[in-house]
């Protein structure tokens, strides 16, 4: 089984896309060797920017979308068909800015997908604007006397929104992405997977990330109050320690929308006759 | 006398909406074809409603500016419509909230209470008088209503036999179409969402929006029934792009707004257009631009709902005038949808969405089975296929890795931007067109009525025909109807129009946008009569309006 097309790659050497892509690939793979899963059960759905070129690279069913859609798409291939495993890769434009409704709403329902937002903090493929979630005084080709706002914290925002799953990684600790990306994909609900992810054209944070990062321990995981408390230790600004990891994971009730279908012809027929008799 | 024309009118939230449908059941129950308007500002309580309903023995599908009887909760009803009583015809109000008129007045509070029924069935009194005012047998009244009224029947039936009681009659029913065969009665929107699940719909995506949300709300109301789901997503931009997922995924899906929804579905049906994927928006209309007048009726949407979306694919668009095509065009458009795996466009309005007709059945469509993938060899989404049209595969399909792309893309659904197969795709999406147009040949695409050799055709589209083909019987006119908008059915179309003297344009709009589009196709439109304050054409109106053009 070959997980990667023949389609040539086009992101920058260095660029944090890479390490996501490896650990979905892995998580795929994972879960066909010791899950029973077949590779035609996964879907992807990318938006639009750097990040959605995944849709290209990765040889699995794909919704190649459009900006900030990844979220209503994801949700309707999994109304239409709840035996697919359903992977959403957004951008921080299409999760945060485009998007924002689209995510507090998937959140609410919590529908059995897994977003991951691939957050670089900046748009790449428009060549270098600010974002939701750049800093304070970023400069961009858009804001060049630097970002006047404060960033949106995307963990807090998942968290306030309902999501049952919601986690942070980063892009230079694969082997921890790759775990929490399993976490999330087995997950039964809505999961976040927040994304830290370096731009090494735009916005290389790589320095100030290995300096702030580490792994929640001793954390639980049911207690809202508990992740609240570590999303907003860091504030996408300043210099504080950066927690990674699961925050938050719970089970709630997941099946927001009755699962589409139609019955057999003859009943259908039948049941519409009631009906126009019931109007005489 | 061959109909009658009654009016019931109060307040919102009086249940004047019921009422009338009432009033249709009991005019449909006794063998006749009728027909319903129900005009409503958009507010919840207060303001002024009334419905009309016209019974006859052939099918109406207009109204007429007389009305043989006046049920008036109030005094509004009676302040504006009044003057439209035809010889022989009566007032019937309630004494409580009128003040002392000729005519049948009846004390409905006193009667409520006296009966130890809910206040809303204040409006059953007169329904009760409507019915022997003209000579409806009790028991036809009793069967009926126990059918019709949803709620607390018995105490209904109590408060309607109290109005038969005490009114008298006035007059006598028109002879009935066909003795005894009751027809069922539907809104146009009920016709839609039935012709839906008829053709095998699996889900149906809506956020609310007057005047579509009755198939919202019908569908929502039957989904255990139909087996079926119906979601309300956060916005018209999730509907759309929930149901490109569901399509993607193998299911039959379709969306309902007005103009400004499909303002912001129109990204996603862009996407559909590129991505070559399946979904039916009925997109009922209302006068716009923006909020326009939410509750009323306009055909203004036509030049949208042809050019909506950026770039250029092809879409069908077919615009229904009655029940019976309402019920055809959903289920075929969705066919057609489904076989070119592209998006498609029902366009109504609020006159026949939120109508009410008897229902005399569909006429079967003709199978347009999807174009699946036969599982040999390496799948690619958009393989050449037959017209242009790629097989399908869903993604779970063994062997199958099924990718669609909002980007140029190859035949794998890989990005790309190489200047042949960017134009090589486009012409894939423009052969799917051609090959519609002509399957589209096979369908009823181009509707005629009136008098064939007539020197004089009307055109018109949508619900306006109903009055065009009754002008036209009075006047000796003819009518030709394209209710394929698009890919426009130009041999059919030209074929309606041979010979064609003068003709003239009927829109409910202020521009004539059939009228371009015609022109656009090489014909010639002399005049064009438009009306585009919300209300539908009476009878009389528009044969004025004619005969101002020279008819
Ligand atoms: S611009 Fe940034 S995000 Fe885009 S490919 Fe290059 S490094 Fe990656």
């Amino acid at each position: 089984m070959t997980w990667i097309t023949g389609a040539q790659n086009t992101w920058c050497p260095g660029c944090g896309n890479f390490a996501v892509q490896h650990a979905l690939k892995d998580v795929f793979a994972g879960l066909v060797a010791d899950e029973d899963q077949r590779p035609e059960e996964f879907v992807l759905v990318s938006g639009i920017g750097c990040h959605a070129k995944i849709a290209d690279y990765l040889a699995v069913n794909s919704f190649y979308a459009i900006h900030g859609r990844t979220l209503p798409v994801a949700a309707g291939i999994k109304l239409a068909d709840p035996s697919l495993t359903v992977v959403a890769c957004a951008g921080d434009g299409d999760a945060y800015a485009e998007g924002l409704g689209h995510l507090v709403f998937a959140a609410k329902r919590n529908t059995d997908i897994t977003a991951v937002v691939h957050d670089n903090r900046v748009y790449g493929l428009t060549t270098g604007q600010y974002t939701p979630t750049s800093y304070t005084g970023f400069k961009g080709r858009s804001t060049p006397a630097g970002v006047k706002e404060r960033p949106f914290n995307p963990v807090e925002l998942a968290l306030a929104s309902g999501a049952t799953f919601v986690a942070r990684v980063y892009t230079r600790r694969l082997d921890h992405l790759r775990e929490v990306l399993r976490r999330a994909v087995l997950h039964r609900g809505f999961s976040f997977v927040e994304v830290l992810q370096v731009c090494a054209t735009y916005n290389n944070l790589t320095a100030a990330y290995n300096n702030q990062v580490y792994e929640l321990e001793g954390h639980d995981t049911t207690d809202l109050t508990a992740a609240l408390e570590r999303a907003r230790e860091w504030d996408y600004s300043d210099g504080a320690p950066i927690a990674l990891g699961v925050f938050y994971e719970i089970e709630r009730e997941r099946e927001a929308w009755p699962p589409m279908g139609r019955l057999p012809d003859h009943r259908r027929r039948e049941v519409i006759r009631e009906v126009l008799e019931g109007r005489r | 006398m061959d109909e009658i024309a009654v009016l019931i009118g109060g307040r919102a939230g009086e249940g004047i909406n019921i009422a009338g449908s009432v009033v249709m059941r009991l005019i449909a129950g006794c063998g006749l074809r009728a027909a319903m308007y129900y005009d409503y500002p958009s507010l919840i309580k207060g303001g002024h409603n009334f419905a009309v309903v016209r019974g006859a023995a052939a099918q109406p599908y207009c109204h007429r500016e007389g009305i043989d009887l006046v049920l008036a909760l109030d005094q509004e009803t009676v302040r504006r419509h009044q003057g439209r009583i035809r010889a022989g015809g009566r007032i019937i109000y309630d004494t409580g909230r009128v003040r002392e008129i000729e005519g049948t007045g009846l004390p409905l509070d006193e009667i409520v209470k006296e009966e130890v029924a809910p206040a809303v069935t204040r409006n059953m009194v007169l329904i009760g008088a409507f019915c022997k005012a003209c000579a409806i047998p009790w028991e036809t009244v009793e069967a009926v209503l126990r059918r019709a009224v949803p709620k607390a029947v018995e105490a209904n039936l109590r408060v309607a036999g109290r109005g038969y009681e005490a009114a008298e009659r006035v007059m006598t029913l028109p002879a009935q179409a066909t003795a005894g065969q009751v027809l069922p009665t539907l809104s146009g929107n009920e016709a839609v969402a039935l012709g839906l699940v008829d053709a095998g719909l699996e889900g149906y995506i809506a956020y609310p929006m007057t005047p579509s949300s009755g198939i919202l709300h019908f569908l929502a109301a039957g989904q255990e029934a139909f087996g079926t789901s119906v979601v309300h997503p956060e916005n018209e931009i999730g509907v759309m792009l929930m149901a490109l997922g569901a399509a993607y995924a193998g299911r039959r899906v379709a969306v309902g707004t007005s103009g400004g929804g499909f303002c912001l579905m129109t990204e996603g049906f862009s996407l559909a257009g590129m991505a070559e994927l399946p979904v039916l928006v009925v997109l009922a209309q209302r006068p716009g631009p923006s909020t326009g007048v939410p509750t009323y009726s306009g055909q203004g949407d036509l030049l949208f709902a042809l050019s909506a979306g950026q770039g250029e694919f092809p879409r069908p668009v077919a615009a229904p005038a009655t029940l019976e095509e309402a019920w055809y065009w959903a289920g075929a458009l969705l066919d057609l949808s489904w076989r070119f795996q592209t998006p498609a466009v029902l366009l109504t309005d609020k006159n026949l969405g939120e109508g009410m007709y008897t229902f005399h059945g569909a006429p079967r469509r003709p199978p347009l089975p999807p174009v699946r993938w036969d599982g040999d060899g390496g799948y690619r989404r958009y393989a050449p296929g037959p017209d242009g049209v790629s097989p399908l595969a869903d993604p779970g399909t063994a062997g199958a890795v099924v990718k669609v792309n909002s980007y140029a893309h190859d035949e794998a659904g890989i990005t790309v931007e190489d200047p042949e197969t960017v134009a090589h795709m486009a012409e894939k999406r423009k052969e799917k067109e051609q090959a519609m147009a002509k399957v589209l040949r096979g369908y009823p695409a181009v509707m005629t009525a009136g008098d064939p050799a007539a020197g004089t055709v009307l055109l018109c589209w949508g619900s306006t025909a109903g009055v065009c083909t009754e002008a036209a019987g009075d006047l000796g006119l003819s009518v030709v109807r394209p209710v394929v908008l698009s890919p426009f059915p130009t041999e059919q179309f030209g074929a309606a129009l041979a010979g064609a003297g003068r003709i003239i344009a009927v829109e409910e709009n202020l521009d004539g946008q059939l009228a371009r589009l015609v022109r656009a196709e090489g014909h010639r439109v002399d005049a064009m009569v438009g009306k585009y304050d919300g209300r539908p054409f009476f009878l009389e109106d528009l044969e004025r309006r004619l005969k101002e053009v020279g008819i």
